[in-house]
């Protein structure tokens, strides 16, 4: 098979996610680290934050906490997001710091809705350079985000919205398995991965177990070892979100969140001892797996 | 708590927070297909699950389509959702073919302000560009208001909440009022219904406005009017709303037991 788009055809590495950051990753790149609510990418942001990444451009349609602690470190220049909130607690404490206080650094923010986002990573998979849906009429969002446009289609005049697509140059996903040749399965609520993955030039995923074959049924969602380019092995990865089949989803961390990054010198204090001075093994001893099988 | 004496009812002491979920959960039928908004619209939604409208289809924006949770979900994607939906699909999808598709019948919305013609700022206080208070922002709803089929609102009352204008139209309701909202092409029905823990509103077939048409028990005009920042219109026959039943109660309350023994800290 020949393709003819950017990555052409990959080849799925084993490694570890320490040495897949560190080669996909450079100051100022457009990165989206997906997962809706559910298979959060915490352990390659905190892989991020480590390496002290700076000026990033971060795509996400829920920035929740993983994008608050990134912002919080001064990592992010920009963000890209449809809703910033801790789900079902609140704010997001850090961004609102760097939005009305410009703390660490100022933040440039393009905001949008979740179908805007949604169709955009869908349009970026398909190789589109923009989405086109029905959407935004009434909201003001189009008289502050310069990237919605309407326009009429050509055949029934009908008003529609346009959006850029959305075309990271790394994405960062969070699945439950991978086989030996580097197909990865995704499970459950499957959010946006899939999109985030195709739409992107590179992509890394954590999983949280390798093994010898998928025993699956015909439609199972499944990003062949040919799309990715880094895999690493990461078990706990998600914490304090879920992963289905693995662990529950910890709403005590999300409510501890609130405390935590409520306070700056709090927030530094906690990021040092559970970020800083940490490794990814360390997600492994944050859940309890529920599956007999899993480490 | 409201004490109300009451002979047909096992409970006779609930909180307004306890009227207003059986309140809202009131207006959903079995046939209905809610897309739900967290927080007091879930809690409603899955009342009406779990008491008088077993058969309704409830769908959360992570995709999670016919959900049917033992417990409330913290946030709209928790495991719970997936585990015990008819199908789960991609967000993309969700968006595409089911809402915008025209498949959802209401969308069951919170809010942080809302002024009497239903439009809804969930994005910033202050000016956008210089922010008192930077909201989460739309998320969802932006094309919830749009393309459900029709619109309810739950939320509590306040004059910061219910104010005569509001920061920022994160979600459009009826504008101005009239037929502003099929002027901007929109073709869903929009806003009808605004339960609050003090009243029941429905718009005004006419001016869209919202108007009182039931006083929760133990509530006066004068109170829903102290706790909302525009002129209140009461309709000519305001009703008292129809206590909670002892099913309703209970429902709730388990509801609840059992979210808060899940959410703690193992």
């Amino acid at each position: 098979m020949i393709l003819f788009w950017q990555g052409l055809v990959k080849l799925a590495k084993f490694v570890s996610l320490q040495d897949a950051v560190l080669d996909v990753m450079t100051d100022g790149l457009c990165v989206a680290l997906e997962g809706f609510t559910h298979l959060i990418p915490h352990a390659s942001a905190h892989e991020i934050i480590r390496k002290g990444f700076k000026n990033l451009t971060l795509v996400r349609m829920t920035p929740d906490i993983i994008y608050d602690q990134m912002i919080g470190m001064g990592c992010a220049s920009k963000l890209i997001f449809s809703y910033a909130g801790n789900p079902g607690v609140g704010l997001l404490r850090r961004l609102r710091d760097a939005v009305e206080n410009q703390w660490p650094v100022p933040l440039e923010i393009e905001e949008h809705s979740h179908a805007a986002m949604a169709n955009a990573y869908e349009a970026g998979a398909a190789s589109m350079p923009c989405a086109l849906f029905k959407g935004y009429l009434g909201a003001e969002l189009r008289q502050v985000n310069p990237n919605i446009k309407m326009i009429f289609c050509p055949f029934t005049g009908e008003e529609l919205a346009v959006v850029p697509s959305i075309r990271p140059d790394v994405s960062f996903i969070h699945a439950q398995k991978a086989d030996r040749k580097g197909n990865v399965l995704i499970e459950g609520i499957i959010g946006v991965q899939k999109e985030a993955v195709l739409s992107a030039a590179k992509s890394v995923v954590t999983v949280e177990e390798i093994i010898e074959d998928f025993e699956t049924h015909p439609n199972a969602v499944i990003l062949p070892h040919w799309t990715i380019d880094y895999i690493a092995e990461v078990p706990g990865a998600a914490h304090p979100s879920y992963a289905q089949g693995y662990y529950a989803r910890d709403n005590a961390a999300y409510k501890e969140w609130d405390t935590i990054s409520a306070n700056r010198e709090l927030y530094l204090k906690w990021m040092a001892e559970h970020v800083m001075q940490q490794t990814p093994d360390v997600f492994a001893e944050r859940v309890r797996f529920t599956n007999p099988q899993s480490k | 708590m409201i004490a109300v004496m009451n002979n047909y009812s096992e409970r006779n002491e609930f909180t307004s927070y306890e009227m207003m979920t059986i309140a809202a959960s009131r207006m959903l039928k079995s046939d209905d297909v809610c897309f739900v908004g967290i927080g007091a619209p879930s809690a409603a939604c899955n009342v009406a699950r779990l008491s008088h409208a077993p058969d309704i289809t409830l769908i959360y924006e992570s995709g999670t389509i016919g959900t049917a949770p033992d417990i409330l979900p913290l946030s709209i994607g928790d495991g719970e959702l997936c585990d015990t939906a008819l199908t789960t699909v991609s967000v993309p999808e969700m968006f595409r073919y089911w809402l915008q598709g025209g498949h959802v019948t209401i969308g069951f919305l919170g809010a942080a302000q809302i002024d009497k013609f239903g439009n809804i700022n969930t994005t910033i206080i202050g000016d956008y560009h210089n922010p008192k208070i930077r909201l989460p922002g739309g998320g969802g709803a932006p094309e919830i208001a749009s393309q459900a089929g029709q619109i309810f609102v739950t939320m509590k009352q306040s004059l910061r909440s219910m104010v005569p204008k509001i920061d920022f139209f994160t979600s459009y309701g009826h504008g101005n009022g009239y037929n502003d909202r099929q002027k901007l092409g929109i073709k869903t029905t929009g806003p009808t219904a605004l339960i609050t823990d003090l009243a029941i509103w429905k718009s005004h077939p006419e001016t869209k406005e919202f108007i009182v048409t039931n006083l929760h028990p133990g509530v006066s005009k004068e109170d829903v009017q102290k706790n909302c920042g525009w002129e209140v219109t009461f309709g000519e026959l305001v009703t008292t709303t129809p206590l909670p039943s002892a099913i309703e109660l209970d429902v709730l309350r388990e509801l609840h037991r059992r979210t808060n023994a899940s959410h703690r800290r193992l």
